[in-house]
């Protein structure tokens, strides 16, 4: 037997720790708790203002229970059409134009230059958050809908283009090397080696968006770039808690039917 | 046909894996390229069709240099050789027909391969060849379906559909059983016969290379150690190729069992 094996023979053993120094690991922990406890201790609780607030967050609850679906009818109606048709013509331009901006974003099939420039528009559109970009839309076009739209083709850029970009980039390099081998065009090899790979995921994706994207229009109404946030901020505005809460269940209801319809089909396309 | 002159590959971190090669192959020779694990194998015949760009040196298919051609001389280029890949390479959500014809991408134009509607022609011989390696019956079925020696099977198919003068195989059994091995080796053997194609084997199991090359050549550290006929493959040459090893049990020849030809499902 070797010295070697005989030093070890009779010890446990335990998984090295990921910081091997014990006086660092401890000392981090330390600071962390530490930290916790102190960031805890400034938030500052006003107990009598919560106290008289839930009053108003029963109302507001049991509105829920009671809502009102007719009274302004035509408003959630015509609101919800128009969430609706914000969501559909955001995702459509925001999906078809982040298909070629996510195949230069990724590094493994577009050159440094196009690269940047790519993953420069996805920075820009990740770094400027929905309601930011919509305030400022709305401050160039006016009230309405068409800020809705913008602001939301805009993010869904950031979205899709950064997500399709990092699928491009974990496919499988030698189905694509294959048909490079064979001779292909650019666009052929794209269309042959690439989109295959990613295809699902990119389906996957953009349905996703779409809930996302009528999730976000009802929040944009609340910055005055139409849909059924702004008929919901006025519902706010009026005390009418219990229109309010028949928008917010309309919402839930097509969110979770949405969400049934897209795991239906991104089961097909697997 | 081929042939290599002073070609070197270094790679970005500095290691040289070809060191200046030198090789040629006649018109219909089947050569084995056999080495150990980094030996260079798969760097050399990617340099070929430069899906690896070599550092310096010379590829000459029949009388085109090929390390200095432009991308639209590279694509014609290509479509002359044909190339089998280890693990197969299919694109696992396309059918096995649409496999098959991207051999053909180099032919046709974008339009006509974005709605899959190849020549008739192209589309006949791609019948023609999956008859061949008996899978005519699979030519609508998704490539991530077959078993792994029927999807090496489309991979030969699609190399030959493009109609080459080269075959550039790469590990063409690596992921295969003993069987099937054999039964991808001799399919391809028999193709390149068939064809009067020369090929380039990478390949792993010396026996198997014995069993059905013309010429092995032997890399070692990105040069080339052996070039010879497969019963000049003795112990010591082996030893020069790999390193020390008891090298009587590999090259005892091996018995070729039965004629279990291509079309075994």
């Amino acid at each position: 037997m070797s010295t070697e094996l005989e030093a070890v023979l009779g010890k446990t053993w335990k998984r090295p720790p990921f910081i091997s120094n014990q006086l660092l690991r401890r000392g981090l922990a330390l600071a962390f708790v530490a930290y916790l406890i102190a960031a805890y201790l400034t938030i500052d609780i006003n107990w009598s203002r919560v106290y008289e607030g839930l009053d108003r967050g029963a109302q507001f609850a049991l509105a829920f229970t009671n809502p009102d679906f007719t009274s302004r009818a035509s408003d959630i109606w015509g609101g919800l059409l128009e969430s609706v048709i914000i969501t559909v013509a955001a995702s459509v331009v925001g999906i078809l134009i982040s298909i070629p901006i996510g195949l230069g974003a990724a590094r493994n099939i577009a050159p440094l230059p196009v690269y940047l420039i790519c993953r420069g528009i996805v920075a820009i559109s990740r770094a400027l958050q929905e309601i930011i970009v919509a305030i400022l839309l709305v401050a160039i076009f006016g009230f309405g809908p068409l800020a809705g739209f913008l602001t939301l083709s805009f993010a869904t850029i950031g979205f899709l283009s950064k997500l399709l970009a990092e699928d491009i980039e974990s496919m499988d390099r030698v189905q694509a090397e294959a048909i490079k081998a064979s001779g292909a065009r650019w666009a052929q090899w794209i269309n042959y080696g690439v989109q295959p790979q990613v295809m699902p995921r990119l389906v996957g994706l953009s349905i996703y968006r779409v809930d996302i994207n009528f999730r976000e229009s009802a929040i944009l109404g609340l910055v005055g770039a139409g849909g059924i946030g702004a008929t919901l901020n006025t519902a706010f505005d009026r005390y009418e808690y219990d229109t309010a809460a028949a928008i917010l269940i309309l919402i839930i209801v097509v969110v979770m039917a949405l969400e049934y319809i897209s795991g239906i089909v991104r089961a097909r396309v697997q | 046909m081929l042939k290599l002159k002073k070609l070197v590959k270094t790679y970005r971190t500095g290691d040289q894996a070809l060191k200046s090669i030198e090789l040629e192959v006649p018109e219909g020779q089947v050569l084995a390229l056999i080495g150990p694990s980094g030996a260079g194998k798969s760097t050399l015949i990617r340099c070929i069709n430069r899906l690896v760009e070599p550092t310096s040196g010379e590829v000459w298919l029949g009388d085109i240099e090929l390390t200095h051609l432009k991308s639209s001389g590279l694509r014609r280029a290509r479509r002359e050789m044909g190339m089998i890949f280890q693990e197969y390479a299919l694109v696992e959500r396309l059918t096995v027909m649409e496999n098959v014809l991207s051999g053909r991408l180099g032919y046709v134009g974008f339009w006509r391969s974005l709605t899959r509607r190849f020549p008739q022609s192209d589309v006949d011989e791609a019948f023609r060849l999956l008859d061949r390696v008996g899978l005519l019956a699979m030519a609508d079925k998704r490539a991530d379906e077959l078993s792994g020696g029927q999807r090496q099977r489309v991979g030969i198919c699609r190399a030959l559909i493009q109609n080459p003068k080269l075959l550039l195989v790469d590990e063409p059994t690596a992921s295969l059983d003993p069987k099937t091995s054999r039964q991808i080796m001799r399919l391809i053997c028999e193709l390149c016969t068939e064809r009067g194609l020369a090929a380039i084997i990478n390949i792993h199991d010396v026996a198997l290379a014995q069993m059905f090359v013309q010429r092995v050549v032997g890399l070692r550290f990105g040069a080339v150690e052996f070039d010879g006929p497969p019963e000049a493959l003795t112990p010591d040459v082996l030893t020069t190729i790999y390193g020390e090893e008891d090298w009587e049990a590999t090259i005892k020849k091996v018995d070729d069992d039965g004629n279990e030809i291509e079309a075994a499902e």
